[in-house]
């Protein structure tokens, strides 16, 4: 076994963002990733850079995690350029290092937004993304006012529709990619999704209208169709949504 | 002492009812004037933070995470029940308690068992009225599937991400009360503390995980929503951060931990693959529905599992329990694929895994609809495994997945500390010694949308509003003892990592205490945790400081909870001298290598009062009554 690993261990630079703290300078440093093999995934590989800063005095790189499999969005890192790592519907802590080989130099950074300020290092701050779905991102019903399940039908194909839209895991990888830094997919998936469901069609307008009025308030861009977005996110969360938020904002002003 | 779980008598049909109508009401006016603290915005938190804020209740909700809707509940992935009866196969409300009663190896109130059973189809009303896209068939009508542990299709879902889905409900009616200004959220906020004020819960003392800031939040009630603890094994199937953290320290200030030794192993999940290993990935239990489980028939059978023909097979679950087959409940699957790989025929790296094979179901259904079902789960095990599941079998082993036991609590979910209450994974309540499949979700909601509106105004109709305020002498020195232990850990400056004690920890506890445990295996874990605890406080190394992010700070307050904790769970499994559900003791078992239950003598919830680090803690019994089921050795034959 030994032999085995020994000789199919990697060694890589990495070249990673270190900030202090939101009102600090950032800069580079370089760390060496040791004894890595192709079935630690990305973050296992910072664990174990981690590790060995730590035994050092040094503090450890901070970011963003948490369940590891691709579902919670709390991963959120830039590697080599690209958000996520560039795997297609794959996040960050998904990434698994049989994508890197022996030698291989990392760059690694936060995401960059003007709507997500660095908290340290390679953590952000992404409650904008909250504050975008407080603005509307719900059809209101409140407990125990609800119909039979089944007293509304909702066709099959509405209802995968909606689940397609409903995939997304509000990582901001979309506003990472966008080089507008504009959360119009986030915003268009959720609009999309209450859009093509009964449920969510009495407030139409005013999410619509609310959700894109906390989108600037929070300070991401406008769409320019880059599309860099989709090829971003980790679900594929399709642009097509983008156009429907656009059609529904549309609807909105001749109503 | 005894311990009353305050149960309504009578008729079990009609005991929440009853109760309901018994229970007293806060006036809508002074609703707001009642301020309530939820901890954790998962399932249960969010939806309980969202009906209270509805109702007029003041409320503060608290999450770790940097957004409620990255709670693990996110994670859940095939589905959740309820008793509709649809699909018109016989399910009614009564057949999902027995099957509760029965799954959880009575050890669950009969009375929780039913409400639970009883508002499971008013939870998929709510989520659909909330937009929660479930999976529909071509008439429009809801879809289900089944899962272990029921002979009847109740689970509704959306696709694999069924727990994402109805978190995302959740969250979203969490939103619009956060909008509306009844609901303040706080997330990246840990809980280090509970403050008790004469005995009852009032308020909480949390670390503000981005700036450091140590302070207190007052409230009338205080609800730890905080999910299930069994990172104590260190991998599992739950998030880095899941922790038994807001427990632990609740635990220390009085409230009494039930059944700690009840942890879920669940049979399908990735294999782990080398000591870097940070945590285990779950394939969601609904893939046993079209994927069969087998093992080679032979010893040393090395052949790639294609080349493996049927006679040389043994698909073992199938050959066990020939009624329920690959859907054995997840007890009894994980250790009839633990006791293959023991007996030398597990398959994969070091022999610990089991196949999950497809072939037939791609076979008789087409690779088409199997995508369809599965699709998500499929691509997620290639992502890590680089191997295609549609083409070689899947390879699983089981994996620490979810805490039966918890706080304890009585019927109205409060504990035994007035004022404090405790739901969703967090609490010991419903499934008994181990849960059925898409029943945590239904727990989960149940206990924030349904019950906890009602049960939380009985007891603030007693109390008056606002009596603690944040210069009570219990915040100031609450706040002082959390910044004294915060200090305490980053000034020891060892050589060790707080990851390597993790690992440590996590080791002894799969190890001895895991999928079987004996008195021996137990002893040795009771006699082996004061050193690794006392080394901890020697040797750890936490760098930087307590007055910015710090997540070795975090993790380190994490561990050492788990730490003494251990402790806890492995006197309960020693004391516990029977083998029900997910406890199973090897000196207790039939010929046939089934649990073998001790009613006379354990039919009980085990609830543990702290009395110090170093002393033994006290143990109270609440006695189990079984009216409505009769008690039956659990077969799945
Ligand atoms: C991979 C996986 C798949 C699953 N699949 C299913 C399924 O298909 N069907 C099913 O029924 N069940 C399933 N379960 C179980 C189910 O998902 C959980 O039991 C349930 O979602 C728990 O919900 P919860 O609200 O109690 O806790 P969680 O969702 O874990 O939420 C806990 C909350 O508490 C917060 N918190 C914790 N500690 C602190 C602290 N100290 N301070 C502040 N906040 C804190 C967290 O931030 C979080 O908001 C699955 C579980 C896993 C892990
Ligand atoms: S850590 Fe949850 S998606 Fe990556």
């Amino acid at each position: 076994m030994s032999e085995h690993t020994a000789h199919e261990t990697m060694t890589l630079k990495l070249i990673v963002w270190r900030q202090k703290g939101p009102d600090e300078p950032g800069r580079f440093e370089t760390y060496l990733a040791r004894d890595i093999t192709e079935h630690h995934s990305f973050l296992e590989m910072l664990d174990v850079v981690n590790e060995d800063l730590i035994r050092e005095g040094i503090e450890p790189i901070v970011f963003d995690h948490d369940c590891r499999e691709g579902i919670c969005g709390t991963c959120s890192q830039v590697i080599n350029g690209l958000a996520h790592g560039g795997q297609t519907r794959t996040t960050v802590c998904q990434l698994h290092m049989r994508k890197f080989k022996d030698g291989d130099t990392i760059y690694i950074e936060p995401w960059r937004a003007k709507a997500f300020p660095i908290l340290k290092d390679l953590m952000v701050d992404r409650s904008a993304l909250d504050r975008i779905i407080q603005a509307g991102g719900y059809a209101s019903v409140n407990t125990g006012a609800a119909p039979d399940g089944n007293a509304i039908l909702i066709s099959k194909e509405d209802a995968d529709y909606a689940m397609d839209a409903a995939e997304c895991i509000g990582c901001g990888a979309c506003v990472a990619a966008c080089p507008n830094g504009a959360a119009m997919l986030f915003t268009g998936a959720k609009v999309s999704q209450f859009a093509s469901l009964p449920q969510g069609r009495e407030e139409g307008r005013i999410r619509v209208t609310g959700m894109l009025q906390a989108m600037q308030e929070c300070g991401f861009g406008n769409c320019t169709n880059h599309y860099e977005c989709q090829a971003a996110c980790p679900k594929g969360i399709d642009v097509k949504f983008i156009a429907r938020l656009n059609r529904e904002y549309l609807k909105t002003l001749f109503m | 002492m005894i311990l009353d779980g305050k149960s309504p008598t009578g008729p079990i049909e009609q005991t929440w009812d009853k109760h309901r109508f018994e229970m007293k009401l806060v006036n809508p006016a002074n609703k707001r004037k009642y301020k309530v603290l939820v901890v954790g915005t998962g399932l249960a938190g969010a939806s309980a933070a969202a009906s209270l804020g509805e109702l007029g209740y003041n409320v503060e909700a608290f999450c770790y995470q940097d957004s409620p809707r990255r709670a693990h509940s996110i994670a859940a992935q095939g589905g959740i029940n309820a008793a509709k009866n649809y699909p018109n196969d016989g399910d009614s409300i009564r057949r999902l308690f027995y099957d509760t009663v029965k799954g959880g190896d009575f050890r669950s109130r009969e009375a929780d068992v039913w409400r639970l059973a009883q508002v499971s189809n008013n939870i998929i009303d709510q989520c659909v009225a909330q937009g929660v896209p479930f999976a529909r068939d071509y008439g429009g009508y809801l879809d289900n599937r089944s899962f272990g542990g029921a002979q009847v299709s109740r689970t509704f879902y959306a696709r694999g991400q069924t727990g994402q889905q109805l978190l995302l409900g959740a969250y979203s009616a969490l939103s619009r009360q956060i909008k509306a200004g009844t609901v303040k959220m706080y997330p990246r906020t840990e809980m280090l503390d509970l403050v008790v004020v004469d005995g009852e819960a009032k308020g909480i003392t949390i670390r503000d995980l981005v700036t450091g800031e140590v302070r207190c939040h007052v409230g009338d009630a205080v609800l730890l929503c905080t999910g299930g603890y069994v990172n104590v094994f260190y991998l599992s199937t739950n998030a880095m951060g899941c922790s038994v953290t807001a427990l632990w320290r609740a635990y220390k200030k009085g409230a009494y931990f039930a059944n700690p030794c009840y942890t879920q192993i669940h049979p399908t999940c990735i294999p782990q693959s080398g000591d870097y290993q940070s945590k285990l990935t779950l394939m969601s239990e609904s893939l046993r529905n079209d994927g069969r489980c087998w093992v080679p028939k032979n010893h040393d059978d090395n052949r790639p599992p294609n080349d493996i023909p049927e006679e040389d097979r043994d698909y073992y679950l199938e050959r066990k329990y020939p009624s329920f087959g690959n859907l054995a409940p997840r007890d009894i699957a994980s250790r009839a694929a633990k006791e293959q790989c023991d007996d030398g025929r597990g398959v994969g790296p070091g022999g610990r895994g089991v196949y999950l094979d497809f072939r037939d179901a791609i076979e008789r259904l087409g690779a088409g609809l199997i995508r369809e079902r599965y699709g998500n789960l499929f691509e997620m095990y290639e992502l890590i495994t680089a191997e295609d599941g549609y083409k070689v079998p899947m390879r699983i082993y089981p994996a620490p997945h979810y805490a039966m036991g918890g706080l304890w609590v009585d019927y109205n979910l409060m504990s035994n500390l007035p004022g404090l209450f405790v739901l969703g994974e967090a609490n010991f309540s419903v499934h008994g010694a181990n849960r059925l499949g898409a029943s945590a979700l239904m727990q989960g909601l149940a206990d924030g949308y349904f019950i906890i509106p009602y049960t939380i105004a009985d007891y603030l109709a007693q109390t008056r509003p606002g009596a603690v305020t944040t210069d009570h002498p219990e915040c100031a020195q609450s706040i002082e003892e959390v910044n004294a232990y915060r200090d305490r850990l980053l000034s020891v400056n060892g050589k060790r990592t707080v990851t390597d004690f993790m690992r440590e920890l996590g080791h002894l506890i799969w190890e001895n205490a895991g999928m079987a445990r004996s008195e021996e295996s137990l002893t040795e874990v009771i006699d082996k945790i004061p050193a690794i605890r006392e080394e901890f406080w020697q040797n750890v190394r936490v760098t930087g400081n307590g007055n910015q992010v710090n997540q070795q700070l975090e993790n380190a307050g994490r561990t050492a909870d788990f730490v003494e904790f251990a402790e806890l769970l492995a006197r309960d499994a020693l004391h516990r001298r029977e083998s029900c559900g997910g406890h199973f003791r090897v000196e207790y078992q039939y010929e046939d290598g089934e649990a073998k239950r001790d009613d006379e003598n354990f039919s009980y919830s085990a609830a543990w009062e702290f009395k110090g680090v170093d002393r033994e803690p006290e143990l109270h019994k609440e006695p189990l009554k079984f009216e409505s089921v009769e008690l039956a050795v659990r077969s799945y034959k």
